[in-house]
């Protein structure tokens, strides 16, 4: 059997990105468990996110990797009977505190979900809602003017700039996807998290997001959740591979995919199992 | 359909505009069911005003913050309070609100249908608002809008056509009620002039027109029973007609 990365670098085509730059944290994630009841969901992870990056979560099905995305803008509170341990901070403040504003942090801290869920509204008040609820803009004017910038952001202005007042429901699948995204990207979070934002998608569409989310990282802190390794190495710097609620190796994308440390992490991504 | 034409059959000889605005007449000098269909619109309008709010807002109570012990009580009450006869709620109205005022009113008739929408418009409230995609909650959540403007501004809209069917089926159940207004709004043959005092209604004029020895008398029920199905009909076609999916 030939070296393991001679195989791999043979499997995946992982741009080779060089050097990562060095930039602060922004999201430190230090011994945290989680509990759907009394299953325990995570295991004691501990993670840092640098800003300005794309780190990558994979994993196999049930691996915890969704769970844990949620946990960074506590999505998980919704849900009745879990528990989180441990600390997540986000630019140094815990989110778990008590009296942390859960609201404050779903404005920083942005979310992008499997399955596209656009608002029945109109395509401008989709994305006008985080605004509105917010009140981040003064003027109608203002208000046309960031919903512009958030749609040609999510590179679908060009697309619907002529229907803003048609249905959000009217739109392909791929272009609901980038409305969310838009939608996100209105109120200027901080942290960008998408949960599989192309699992349901083809691949023009797939490429299309994936084409945003390397321009996003400019601006945004960007944590993606995905089932395809491929597209892990092709968008991320950063990739974190998750097995049965625990952590197994988080790295920059090109040293998991080409030499991982860990025997678990090269099996996964070699195939042998997931 | 077979009902429907049957009705329509017997209905419409009697049928005439002097019908349709005329107060009654003693037997065999005519008259008609005027204000009977004014006192039935009014009587509607006083129970939807009543009702709606309160079913309405039970149902978004029971769905959205539906989890708890008191909720649970809730749900119970208003499923006991679906099974009820009209005629008990009528004997009840009677008793709190007749029986205080010491006469028949328009207000107590309409507190009597409003008692029997309230638990159909709750559970369908629930049952729509149960409908709306968990995904939609969770996107306006992540959008940092807090609990109640989740419901208010994403949830009810979108479950809105549904609620509203919910509110025309509760129309449509109470405007064919009969009971419950025999001893609330009692019935009366003049035009109303204000709502505390007794009023008439079509389904009132309908009992007593039928239950009459009069051939004349039969035939305006007939009559009054088509007009009643055409309102009822109508009203369910504008309420379709301003609820249509806009999205």
């Amino acid at each position: 059997m030939s070296t393991p990365t001679a195989t791999l670098t043979a499997r995946f085509a992982v741009p080779h990105k060089g050097a990562l730059p060095e930039r602060a944290t922004k999201i430190a994630v230090a011994g945290l468990s989680f509990y759907y009841g009394r299953a325990q969901a995570l295991q004691n992870i501990s993670l840092e996110i640098p800003e300005r990056m794309v780190m990558a979560f994979i994993g196999p099905s049930g691996c915890g990797k969704t769970t844990f995305l949620r946990t960074l803008n506590r999505m998980n509170d919704v849900i009745p009977g879990t528990r989180v341990e441990g600390n997540v901070s986000i630019d140094g403040r815990d989110i778990y505190a008590a009296g942390a504003d859960v609201v404050e942090l779903r404005r920083k801290v942005g979310m992008v979900f499997q399955k596209s869920n656009p608002f029945p509204k109109s395509i401008f008040d989709n994305v006008a809602y985080g605004l509105k609820i917010n009140r981040l803009t003064s003027s109608k004017s203002e208000l046309e003017g960031r919903v512009e910038e958030a749609l040609n952001d999510a590179a679908l202005w060009s697309e619907v700039k002529d229907r803003l007042k048609s249905s959000a429901l009217g739109l392909s699948g791929g272009q609901q996807q980038r409305l969310c995204i838009a939608r996100a990207l209105a109120i200027r979070p901080e942290v960008i998290l998408m949960d599989e934002p192309a699992s349901a998608l083809d691949p023009i569409a797939t490429s299309k997001i994936e084409e945003l989310i390397v321009d996003l990282k400019e601006q945004y802190t960007i944590v993606i959740v995905t089932h395809n390794m491929q597209q892990a190495a092709r968008v991320s710097d950063l990739t974190a591979f998750f097995l049965l609620g625990k952590l197994i190796e988080v790295n920059a994308t090109e040293k998991v995919f080409t030499a991982p440390v860990e025997k678990l992490t090269e099996d996964y991504i070699t195939g042998r199992f997931g | 359909m077979i009902i429907l034409s049957y009705i329509a059959m017997r209905g419409i000889s009697a049928l005439s505009l002097r019908f349709l605005i005329d107060t009654p007449h003693p037997v065999g000098e005519g008259g008609g069911i005027g204000n009977a269909i004014v006192g039935s619109a009014l009587l509607l309008l006083l129970s939807c005003v009543v009702g709606l709010p309160l079913g309405i807002s039970t149902g978004v109570f029971l769905s959205e913050f539906g989890g708890g012990h008191f909720a649970s009580v809730v749900r119970f009450l208003v499923d006991t309070l679906t099974g009820i006869p009209s005629i008990v709620t009528g004997v009840f109205v009677y008793a709190i609100v007749v029986l205080r005022m010491s006469h028949f009113s328009a207000f107590a008739g309409g507190i009597a249908l409003a008692l029997i929408m309230i638990p159909i418009v709750a559970r369908t409230t629930e049952e729509m608002i149960k409908l709306v995609p968990h995904s939609l909650r969770e996107g306006a959540l992540a959008l940092g809008a807090p609990q109640w403007r989740v419901t208010m501004g994403v949830v009810i809209p979108a479950a809105a056509s549904g609620i509203a069917t919910g509110a025309m089926l509760a129309i449509a159940r109470v405007s064919g009620e009969t009971a419950p207004l025999l001893f609330t709004s009692f019935g009366s043959r003049f035009f109303p002039r204000n709502l505390n005092e007794p009023i008439a209604s079509l389904t009132v004029q309908i009992y007593n027109y039928a239950i009459s020895p009069y051939d004349e008398w039969h035939a305006q029920a007939w009559a009054a029973t088509l007009v009643l199905m055409t309102l009822i009909l109508s009203i369910n076609l504008v309420v379709r007609f301003l609820t249509r999916k806009k999205f």
